[in-house]
């Protein structure tokens, strides 16, 4: 199995492309303005639902539950929805289910005549896969029907945000990229000219286009139905005029019962975008004579997610509801935005989810890309505690680099050693407070240190470091106790 | 009351003052305090680095080195927070059942100096006095870690004289986050800009948390640019009185 998060495996390191991103003056403006709004809006809708952490505490259990028993639930949804007439498929990884959804859409248009086009509803799974570039190097041009989705396709740009991927780009920079694309040179710069515009350009390949493409927000097991929620109505088109609806899912997608959705229809929409409900809620079963698609096929994607099952410390990774609340809240996603990450799933729920995706492999800056300031645990709907998973892949990164012989030995592994050496044996501390005490003389000027060497530079890049005390808490109370000591004495003595 | 302080490594190296005015706080309310001399680090930079091997050992010593302790005190949300949080799932994984055994006895425990206070002995008015205007940022692993910037923000509202200012994004990180401020220094330092930005809107003299580590993250930024405001720990404020400070 080759897993695969779209292009992470060759992304750069965080901190190298985060460096870029903190100078750039408008992606920092447009990224903090755009969280602010969102993170207030949940605020106050998450303030109003009385029963707010009974609702979290719900989800995560239906969650836990549902992961311990995926085998028996995905096969109770595979059933039901070949019931209702809709067609299963199973992909092990990425190419797979690239070949499986290629393969049933140039055979529909070859059997049908259709035009070598799809519309797309908004899919975070599509873009893990990297669908768009397996449908294009076969011949078949895919239409993002989510406006901020058809920004970032119009513009050429990969997203920045997992639920409002366009978040980085502002309304100027829109315009200038519908103007320059759809031709339209007059465009103006009101949000009615610009919802105008995308309408007018999306009517068309409504109206043309015979297969629909989405992913889902839940499978129900129950029934075999499929839900998928969204703010536009441009998904209930793609999902309901097609001949041929292809959906795309990860398996921890699917919940038990129907009425589970009551706990998630609450939590997703105040979470992601903080509306009470979301405005389209788009629910089928299989397929109905005379109403919607006449042809529905789902790919249950595994790409990765088997072996989180497997890992217990980190399982509740795939309880993400794909809300983005954590995105919002992250003190370090605010200041870099989403491209920071090198991955379709940026901030914290991405910190933890394309590490794993790529079986530790690659993206092994990303658990370390964390202050561990716990914003993200806090505003969690499923109460996935990140802090938690980053620190357990922390450990993972370091004992892969222990293990790989050919990386040699890093400054920082000797550091830690030496450290804990040294924390292991008081005395050998309290000669080391001694020998920095001394050491320090050369860097420190009027009781401060403007400069530190090596790895240590980058705090003293924008930061001083006061001088170290000439007396440590230890020696302070060791004179104070001699003094105590001795103070009877003296007195017995004087009197 | 018999009080263990746990100073804290980086407490004992680079702010004794700190260590000094717990012990004076504590005091002064009648306490008697220990400092067990072999203790020295729980482990936190090692666990949260990613080295949670060459933390364990350090677990065992902490346990050892406070195995007679009734209560322990430490002036550091972070470091409670891993204990509380950590040392016990650490224990399990070393399938150690005296070291389980040890960590079981000994967490419970260990008390952050606000929560001693407050929580512990009911105090919220330990008689300080602080004669200038202060702003308070609630560290992250106090405030939804240990939740308990509440207690620190009511002992300052007892200190007479303080006149204690809001801090705008009171509960935003600073971007320190220990090796974070290293590995990730070009966001630490955007994180911290905007904090510096807080603090000095504030137009206080002072800075203070509960935490070291955020306040000479804060410091350092607000040394370089040569703002004029300080920072100092919550227990510096507290230990205060008309007869000085610490």
């Amino acid at each position: 199995m080759t897993v695969r998060v779209a292009d992470a495996a060759s992304a750069a390191k965080f901190p190298i492309l985060a460096n870029g991103l903190v100078e750039d003056s408008q992606i920092r403006q447009n990224v903090r303005h755009a969280t602010n709004v969102i993170q207030n809006k949940r605020a106050r809708v998450v303030a109003e639902q009385h029963d707010w952490q009974q609702l979290r505490e719900s989800a995560s259990k239906i969650k836990e539950h549902t992961l311990q028993y995926l085998d028996r639930y995905l096969e109770e949804f595979e059933s039901a929805c070949i019931r209702a007439g809709g067609q299963v498929h199973w992909a092990i990884d990425a190419d797979d289910a690239n070949r499986i959804i290629v393969g049933l859409m140039q055979n529909a248009i070859e059997k049908n005549g259709w035009t070598r086009e799809v519309i797309k509803v908004k899919t975070m799974t599509s873009d893990e896969i990297g669908l768009n570039h397996a449908l294009k190097a076969a011949g078949i041009q895919p239409h993002e029907t989510d406006l901020a989705d058809m920004i970032i396709q119009l513009g050429e740009d990969k997203p920045s945000h997992i639920v409002v991927p366009a978040l980085h780009k502002n309304r100027t920079q829109v315009r200038e990229i519908f103007a320059r694309k759809m031709g339209l040179p007059e465009l103006g710069e009101k949000p009615q000219d610009l919802t105008d515009a995308a309408r007018n350009y999306l009517r068309d390949k409504f109206e043309k286009v015979k297969i629909g493409f989405s992913g889902a927000n839940y499978l129900i097991a129950e029934t075999g139905g499929v839900c998928v929620v969204e703010s536009e109505g441009n998904g209930r088109m793609c999902l309901t005029l097609p001949e041929m609806l292809i959906t795309v899912a990860g398996i921890e997608k699917v919940i038990p019962r129907q009425q589970d959705l009551e706990v998630f229809l609450q939590l997703l929409p105040r979470s992601a975008t903080g509306e009470r409900m979301n405005p389209y809620n788009t629910l089928w079963t299989g397929v109905h004579e005379g109403d919607g698609p006449r042809e529905f096929h789902i790919v249950l994607l595994d790409n990765g997610r088997s072996s989180i099952l497997a890992d217990k410390e980190s399982r509740q990774t795939l309880h993400c509801i794909r809300c983005g609340a954590c995105l919002n809240a992250c003190p370090v996603y605010s200041r870099t935005g989403g491209h920071a990450y090198g991955s379709i799933y940026a901030g914290p729920i991405g910190a933890i989810l394309t590490p794993q995706l790529q079986s530790m492999k690659h993206s092994q800056s990303l658990p370390f890309a964390s202050s561990l300031c716990g914003a993200c645990y806090e505003v969690c709907p499923v109460r996935i505690n990140i802090p938690d998973v980053l620190l357990h892949l922390r450990g993972k990164v370091v004992e892969r680099q222990q293990n790989s012989l050919s990386r040699g030995v890093s400054i920082e592994a000797v550091a830690m050693k030496a450290a804990a050496f040294i924390y292991a044996h008081p005395r050998l501390y309290t000669l080391g407070q001694k020998f920095a005490r001394v050491a320090q003389k050369v860097l420190v000027r009027k009781g401060w240190i403007h400069w530190l060497p090596g790895m240590l530079g980058g705090w003293t890049a924008v930061r001083d470091v006061k001088q170290l005390p000439d007396e440590p808490f230890r020696e302070w109370w060791a004179k104070r106790e001699a003094a105590k000591r001795d103070e009877p004495m003296e007195k017995s003595y004087g009197g | 009351m018999r009080i263990s302080l746990f100073i804290t490594c980086y407490n004992d190296t680079l702010f004794p003052k700190t260590g000094q005015s717990v012990v004076r706080v504590l005091e002064r309310l009648g306490h008697t305090v220990d400092f067990p001399a072999d203790q020295t680090c729980c482990g936190q930079m090692h666990f949260n680095t990613g080295y949670q091997q060459e933390a364990l050992p350090l677990v065992r010593r902490m346990t050892e080195v406070f195995r007679d302790a009734e209560i322990i005190c430490a002036p550091s949300s972070s470091c409670v927070a891993l204990i509380r949080e950590q040392y016990q799932k650490l224990a399990e994984s070393s399938g150690d059942a005296s070291l389980i055994a040890a960590v079981n006895e000994f967490v419970p425990k260990v008390y952050e100096f606000s929560e001693l206070l407050v929580q512990k002995l009911g105090v919220e008015d330990v008689g300080a006095y602080y004669p200038h205007r202060v702003t308070y940022h609630a560290s992250c692993h106090l405030l939804r870690g240990l939740k308990a910037a509440d207690l620190q923000l009511r002992l300052l509202r007892n200190v007479r004289a303080i006149e204690l200012v809001p801090l705008e994004e009171m509960d935003v990180c600073c971007g320190f986050g220990g090796t974070f401020s290293i590995k990730n220094p070009d966001v630490s330092a955007a994180m911290l800009a905007d904090k510096m930005k807080a603090v000095l809107n504030t137009r206080a003299e002072i800075c203070t948390a509960g935490d070291n580590s955020c306040l000479m993250h804060i410091e350092g930024g607000l040394h370089r640019l040569r703002t004029g405001v300080r920072t100092v720990h919550l227990a510096e404020i507290l230990a205060s009185t008309e007869a000085g400070e610490p």
